[in-house]
C-alpha cells in the first residue's frame, strides 16, 4: 500500500527502530530561541555533553525583543529579566558554537519566519524547535514538530529524538476561495470544525485545490495553526509553488545539487493508493472571513454571524467553556460580530507577519485612516520582511494610516516584550491564540486575517475591506 | 529524573476543559532561565480569584490534579510541567492530553493518566464531594484507584515510557547508547541538505 507524505518523511529519518520502543528520528534542523533553551543548555553542562551538530542548529532572539528604538535609534531592553534571558542565549551559543542571529542582526526575526526565508526550511526535512508553532515549516513539505525543553536538550546532545509514529489525518479544502477570504479564514474554519483536540496524536496533511492555490505564505499560515487543532504537525506536499519559493534562497541547494534535491522532493507527495487514519473536507467556495469570539481558537464565528448563546450549546463541557469565555471576553450572548468594537489592532506573529500579509493589510489601508481611539501596530515577522516592506513603501502606507511601524519580533502575540494589552482591552489580532491573558493579563483577543485586521482598525469594529468603500 | 512507581495522595478537582499552558504558567514566568521556582506562577491569573480551587484550604497538599478534557493545549512550554511539579503535583488525570504537554510530563517526572470521559468525570465529582479522598496513580500497574469512590480504571502508558518512569532513566543517555547508529545514519544523508553555517555577505 502507498504511503502518505508524512510517512515518507518519517521513514527517511529513522535511525533506529525496535519493537516496543519509539523510533529514533534524525533531526535535520534544530531552531533555538531564548525562551525554551536556557535550561537545556544547563542540562548539557551538568552532564558535560557537547552539542552534536551545531552546524544543523540555528538560534535567534524573538520572544523578548522590544519592537521600538530609542531616540538614538538603539534597541534598549528595559526589562532586566528579558535582557538576561537574551544574554544567556548569546553566551550559550558562544560556548557551544551555534550560529546566532541576535537582536539587531539583519537576519533576526521570529524563528518560524526566518527559517523559510533563509531557505533553511526545505521539503522532506525533519525540523524541531522548542516552540509549538514549529508546524509552520510544514508548508514546504517538511515534518516540523514543536518540542519541550527536555527534548531540546535531547536534540542538542544527539541530533535525534525518540518519537512514536503519529497518526495521519487529511484536511481537504477544495474549490476557489471567494475574494477577501484568506488562508487565515480557512484555518480558523478548520479549527472551528475539528476543535482544539481534533488533531491530537496526528500529523495533518492539508490537501485539495484550495490549498494548492495558496502561496507559500498562505500555506505557512495554515500549517502554523495546526497545533491549535491539537495536531503534532501539519504539512503540504511540495509542488512548483514550493520550488519557485525556495530557488535562489540563501541556504537552498544550487546548481547540480538543486536538481538532485528536486528529484527527491518530487517523490515525497502522498501516493494515490495511500490512506489516512481520518479526514475532514471543507468547501472553499462557501468560506467567509472568520473572527474568534472566545478564549480558545476553536471558538470562532463567521464575520457575518453572531457570538453564540452558551445556553443553546448541547455539550455540557462546551457550554461551560462558552459561558466562561463570554464572561472573560466581556461579550453578551448573541451579539453580532460586526457590533464588537476594538481598542487595539495587532498585525504580526509567526502566523501573519510575512511580506504577503503586510501587503494585504497595506492594500486595505491605502487611502484610509485608523479610527480615532484605536491603537494599531504592525510588527514585521523578521528584519528581512521589514526591509522588503520598506523597499516597497508599505511602511509609508501603514504610517499614513495611523499604524505604528515596529521592529521585528513576536511582540504582542504573547506579550513577553513591552507590547501588551491592558486589562479589559480588546484586540483584533492576526496572531494564533486567543487564550485568556495571552496578549497581556486581562486582555481580550480576537483572531482575524490581516485584511480583516486592517479593515477593523479603520472601522473601529470588526469589518471586511469591502465595507470601507 | 527520580524513579516513579506509584503516587498516592489527595486530589484537586479542576472542572474546566481546554486548560491551555498559558493558564498553567503565564508567559511572564517564561523569562526565567532556571528550571525551578515556578510554583507561585502556577495558574497565577486564576489564583487571583479567592474562590479558585487551588485557594481552597481543603485541597492543600494534594499530589494529583483531576482536570477536564484537552488538558495542556497550546504552547510547548515545559515550564507548565515544572510549575505543576514545583507546586507539589505528581500526576494529572484528564480524559485527553495535548501531545506536547504529555511528552513533556514524562520527561520531567509528572505522570499523565488518561481516563475515559465517564471515569474521569466520576473521579472529579468524587473529589469535589470529598476532598479527603485518596487517589492512587499506579505507574507499575497502569491503574488509577480511588477506593473510597469505588473507582479503579486502567490508563494507557506504553511499555517504554513506563520502564523509563519506573527506572528514572535519562532519555539522552538511552539514545546515546545508539551513537553508532546515529553516526551511520549521518553518513547516508544527502550532501545537499542545508547547514546553518552563515552563507553570503
Amino acid at each position: 500500500m502507498g504511503r502518505t507524505l508524512s510517512e515518507k518523511v518519517w521513514d527517511r529519518h529513522v535511525v533506529r527502530s525496535a519493537e516496543g520502543e519509539p523510533d529514533l528520528l534524525y533531526i535535520d534542523l534544530h531552531l533555538v530561541h531564548e525562551v525554551t533553551s536556557p535550561q537545556a543548555f544547563d542540562g548539557l553542562r551538568m552532564a558535560r555533553r557537547p552539542v552534536r551538530r551545531p552546524d544543523l542548529t540555528l538560534a535567534t532572539m524573538d520572544h523578548n525583543v522590544p519592537t521600538t528604538l530609542d531616540a538614538g535609534g538603539a534597541m534598549v531592553v528595559d526589562d532586566p529579566i528579558s535582557k538576561k534571558q537574551m544574554e544567556v542565549l548569546g553566551a550559550n551559543c558562544d560556548e557551544f558554537g551555534i550560529p546566532l542571529y541576535p537582536m539587531g542582526h539583519r537576519n533576526q526575526g521570529i524563528v518560524h519566519v526566518i527559517g523559510p526565508e533563509l531557505g533553511l526550511t526545505q521539503p522532506g526535512m525533519t525540523i524541531v524547535c522548542g516552540d509549538s508553532h514549529t508546524s509552520t515549516h510544514g508548508a514546504v513539505g517538511a515534518l516540523a514538530i514543536g518540542i519541550g525543553t527536555s527534548e531540546v536538550e535531547h536534540v542538542l546532545a544527539t541530533q535525534t529524538l525518540p518519537q512514536r509514529r503519529p497518526g495521519t489525518m487529511s484536511v481537504t479544502v477544495d474549490g476557489e476561495l471567494p475574494p477577501g477570504v484568506t488562508a487565515k479564514d480557512m484555518i480558523l474554519a478548520v479549527i472551528g470544525r475539528i476543535g482544539t483536540g481534533g488533531g491530537m496524536g496526528s500529523v495533518i496533511e492539508y490537501r485539495g485545490s484550495a490549498i494548492r492555490s495558496l502561496s507559500m505564505e498562505g500555506r505557512m499560515t495554515v500549517c502554523n495553526m495546526s497545533i491549535e487543532g491539537g495536531a503534532r504537525a501539519g504539512l503540504v506536499a511540495p509542488d512548483d509553488t514550493t520550488f519557485a519559493y525556495l530557488e535562489g534562497r540563501a541556504h537552498a541547494p544550487k546548481g547540480k545539487a538543486w536538481e538532485e534535491a528536486l528529484d527527491v522532493w518530487r517523490s515525497l507527495a502522498t501516493d494515490d493508493d495511500a490512506s489516512f487514519d481520518k479526514g475532514v473536507e471543507l468547501n472553499a467556495t462557501t468560506l467567509v472571513p472568520h473572527v474568534s469570539w472566545g478564549t480558545n481558537p476553536s471558538q470562532v464565528a463567521p464575520i457575518d454571524g453572531n457570538v453564540p448563546d452558551p445556553e443553546a450549546i448541547a455539550d455540557p463541557a462546551e457550554r461551560d467553556a462558552a459561558r466562561r469565555a463570554l464572561a472573560y471576553q466581556g461579550l453578551a450572548a448573541g451579539i453580532a460580530v460586526r457590533d464588537i468594537a476594538v481598542d487595539t489592532v495587532f498585525i504580526g506573529s509567526c502566523t501573519n507577519a510575512r511580506i504577503e500579509d503586510l501587503r494585504a493589510a497595506a492594500a486595505v489601508l491605502d487611502g484610509h485612516h485608523v479610527r480615532d481611539g484605536v491603537r494599531a501596530l504592525v510588527v514585521p515577522g523578521s528584519a528581512l520582511v521589514k526591509t522588503e516592506a520598506e523597499a516597497e513603501g508599505l511602511d509609508r502606507i501603514f504610517r499614513a494610516a495611523g499604524f505604528e511601524w515596529r521592529e521585528a519580533g513576536c511582540s504582542m502575540c504573547l506579550a513577553m516584550n513591552p507590547d501588551k494589552l491592558a486589562p479589559g482591552e480588546r484586540c483584533a489580532s492576526t496572531s494564533n491564540r486567543n487564550f485568556e491573558g495571552r496578549q497581556g493579563p486581562g486582555g481580550r483577543t480576537h483572531l482575524v486575517s490581516p485584511a480583516v485586521a486592517a479593515a477593523t482598525a479603520v472601522a473601529g469594529h470588526f469589518a471586511t475591506p469591502q465595507e470601507l468603500n | 529524573m527520580d524513579p516513579i512507581r506509584s503516587i498516592t495522595g489527595t486530589a484537586v478537582p479542576l472542572d474546566r476543559s481546554d486548560v491551555d499552558t498559558d493558564q498553567i504558567i503565564p508567559a511572564e514566568w517564561l523569562k526565567r532561565v532556571e528550571r525551578t521556582g515556578f510554583a507561585a506562577g502556577l495558574f497565577s491569573a486564576w489564583r487571583k480569584d479567592p474562590s479558585f480551587v487551588l485557594n481552597q484550604p481543603q485541597y492543600a497538599g494534594a499530589s494529583v490534579l483531576v482536570a477536564g478534557t484537552n488538558f495542556g493545549t497550546g504552547s510547548s512550554r515545559e515550564h507548565a510541567v515544572w510549575a505543576l511539579t514545583d507546586y507539589g503535583f505528581r500526576a494529572v488525570v484528564s480524559p485527553r492530553f495535548a501531545d506536547i504537554f504529555r511528552s513533556n510530563c514524562t520527561k520531567a517526572g509528572l505522570v499523565p493518566a488518561q481516563l475515559d470521559v465517564e471515569t474521569a468525570a466520576a473521579l472529579l465529582a468524587a473529589v469535589e464531594a470529598d476532598p479527603t479522598i485518596e487517589v492512587t496513580v499506579d505507574v507499575e500497574a497502569r491503574v488509577v484507584r480511588a477506593p473510597a469512590a469505588g473507582i479503579e480504571a486502567p490508563f494507557p502508558l506504553d511499555d517504554f515510557t513506563r520502564w523509563r518512569l519506573l527506572e528514572g532513566l535519562d532519555d539522552i543517555g538511552l539514545s546515546l547508547r545508539h551513537e553508532p547508529d546515529i553516526t551511520g545514519y549521518e553518513s547516508t544523508r544527502p550532501r545537499w541538505l542545508p547547514t546553518t553555517s552563515p552563507v553570503g555577505g
